[in-house]
């Protein structure tokens, strides 16, 4: 069988394109997209109906259109980008030839399948189980089917992944340890592959169950299991994201982390601790103890954290150190002004950098904690919570990225370069004042899945206070500027991709794997030299990132024991 | 001074035990499954099942 040793290296970037890779990269990428797009229409029914004002599905299309836009939002966008990420930090950064390409082919087909199989159960309207799609509410086989399929064909791309980190190191495309973005792309795989186990632990019973072959499913189990896979999906995001992170500041500023020992010690934490944070979906369920709930989350989880707020700062750190050796290196932000803010690839990662550990980062350890968990639990807090983790932090930081693949992997310029470098702002600010608004809404109480807090026509009614319907306002008016936001990126990048203007690169060349096409190990001595003198002040080479840390601290304590003394109010000890 | 002398000309050092283990993808993979596993599924489980059925 012979091997594709196809390569090319692009003039601009000098990245090195292994032939197969490429496709596969485009292919996933167009799929993520595609899921994006349907994600997104849908998102404009579940905003305006939630609008109280409007109102606008009745109860069993919201309920549907709420399952797909979150099956396609949460799972099949997202994981088709970071499979596509993945190839990506294997096969480019490593300058080496993707393991069996043929997997890698039947590993998209089958998401693609899966992903097609599970819209159209949701599209049938029986099976508008919401994306948890809690037992012992049933959905159709084929949504089941649809995910397991889905699920399969994302293990096998992890491992193809994994046999690329194989052939890469057998043939020598590398020397030393790989590149922290493929170290950051590693954890991703590795938490990516737990949460698919998890996944076919629970979901292939009920898939027999949902045709007759199993009797009954327990509910706690279910949901026990389901959320190893429902929350450890969203940290292969959190992995892959901040992997994005550290490209984007070495493509824009060409930053060097501050530390790798520290930056890869801090994904190891994330290997180690990152999928125990499910644990706090199941704070208020009675059959768990709390020993096993605050070991998974008020401890290990805080593991996790700390791994966050490394990377939180290590990241804007590397930027600082970076744009201070370019001179700008007087006071504490100078770096920060002058840096490219219409430049959307660095726009999108340093939105995505603050909405996550601001909104995203210090309302997940609130939820945390077992006892502030009762204030928010279910209610639409979560939601705002996960749009800013997952929408402001990963959506947003993939969506820089894809202003730098356009011209480098798909080789089109990008048009609309205006429209371009307004979308990561208006996508990225309204959308964290949807996340804001939700939680907002949820700390009032507003439930996270009622279709109609009015309870129009209900025995039990309860009326919320007019902020809450404000919220719900303010949370709907943003949601459609964020939809708008969502559509510039769609109608940038699809009309780019399909009728942007080509850039002319050098094609396709035979590489023999004895010449191997890693570059020289770094001299010591130049390594030696790239150690910031003279930048910096008060003996800090990034002040200004030490006092943007000092300020997000503060917003952490002040916000976490602003809620302890909300919970006091809400449920008084006498 | 090219980069070839000058790794000729460093001694040869042992890999740190950390590094051994972050160059490692399939020791963190086993590790990434194992702690999860045992302390969020395992665990959950048993005490799940060892819950008493309501009469």
């Amino acid at each position: 069988m012979s091997v594709n040793r196809m390569f090319r290296t692009c003039p601009t970037s000098g990245l090195v394109f292994h032939e197969p890779a490429e496709k596969l990269m485009r292919w996933n990428a167009v799929a993520a997209v595609v899921s994006l797009l349907i994600g997104g229409l849908l998102a404009i029914g579940v905003v305006l109906t939630r609008w109280q004002a409007v109102h606008l599905l009745p109860p069993d299309r919201f309920y549907q259109y709420l399952t797909a836009h979150g099956l396609n939002m949460l799972v099949f966008w997202i994981i088709f980008f970071e499979i596509a990420v993945l190839y990506f930090a294997g096969s480019t950064l490593l300058k080496a030839r993707l393991a069996t390409p043929k997997m890698a082919w039947a590993a998209f087909w089958l998401m693609v399948l899966g992903a097609l199989v599970n819209n159209y159960s949701v599209l049938r309207g029986d099976s508008s189980v919401m994306f948890t799609s809690y037992a012992p509410m049933g959905a159709h086989p084929t949504f089941y089917l649809g995910l397991i399929l889905f699920a399969v064909g994302a293990l096998i791309a992890c491992f193809v992944f994994l046999g690329t980190l194989v052939v890469a190191k057998a043939e020598r495309t590398y020397h030393g340890s790989i590149p922290l973005v493929t170290f950051g792309a590693v954890t991703a795989a590795i938490i990516a592959i737990f949460t698919i186990a998890a996944g076919a632990i629970i979901l292939i019973p009920t898939f027999l169950w949902s045709v007759g072959l199993v009797p009954t499913i327990d509910s706690l189990m279910y949901r026990t299991v389901w959320w190893a896979f429902g929350h450890s999906s969203q940290q292969i995001n959190v992995s892959a994201h901040v992997a994005v992170w550290y490209a984007v500041a070495a493509i824009v500023f060409g930053a060097k982390p501050m530390s790798e020992k520290v930056s890869r010690t801090a994904f190891l934490l994330y290997i180690l601790f990152l999928q125990l944070a499910s644990a706090h979906h199941l704070l208020a369920d009675p059959g768990l103890t709390s020993h096993w709930k605050i070991f998974n989350t008020s401890y290990a989880m805080y593991l996790a954290v700390l791994a966050s707020m490394v990377h939180g700062l290590t990241v804007p750190g590397s930027i600082e150190v970076a744009q201070r050796q370019k001179g700008f290196n007087h006071g504490l932000f100078e770096w920060l002004r002058k840096a490219p803010w219409s430049n959307p690839a660095f726009s999108s990662m340093f939105m995505s950098l603050i909405g996550f550990g601001f909104l995203g980062g210090i309302s997940g350890v609130m939820m945390g904690t077992e006892q502030l968990n009762l204030i928010i639990h279910n209610t639409l807090y979560v939601p705002g919570h996960f749009h800013a983790t997952v929408v402001v932090g990963t959506t947003l930081a993939f969506m820089g990225l894809t202003y730098f693949l356009i011209p480098v992997l798909f080789r089109r310029e990008i048009t609309f370069p205006k429209m371009a470098q307004w979308q990561p702002y208006v996508f990225g600010l309204a959308m964290m004042g949807v996340s804001l608004f939700l939680m907002g809404a949820g700390t009032l109480g507003v439930p996270r899945r009622h279709w109609d807090i009015g309870f129009a026509g209900n025995a039990f009614a309860h009326e919320f206070p007019g902020a809450a319907w404000l919220m719900m306002a303010l949370a709907g008016i943003t949601g459609i500027i964020a939809i708008v936001g969502g559509g510039m990126y769609l109608l940038i990048t699809v009309w780019s991709v399909f009728l942007g203007k080509k850039i002319q690169t050098p094609g396709f060349q035979h590489v023999r794997a004895k010449d191997g096409i890693a570059p020289a190990p770094k001299p010591v001595a130049a390594a030696i030299a790239a150690h910031h003198p003279g930048i910096g002040a008060g003996g800090m080479v990034a002040p200004g990132t030490f006092a943007l840390a000092m300020v997000f601290l503060t917003a952490f304590v002040l916000y976490y024991f602003i809620n302890w003394k909300y919970l006091s109010t809400v449920w008084p000890l006498k | 001074m090219n980069a070839e002398r000058i790794e000729d000309d460093l001694p040869d050092e042992p890999v740190p035990v950390m590094q051994q283990l972050l160059d490692n993808p399939f020791l963190l993979l086993f590790l990434g499954i194992a702690m999860p596993t045992v302390l969020y599924i395992v665990w959950g489980v048993m005490e799940i099942v060892s819950l008493p059925i309501a009469k």
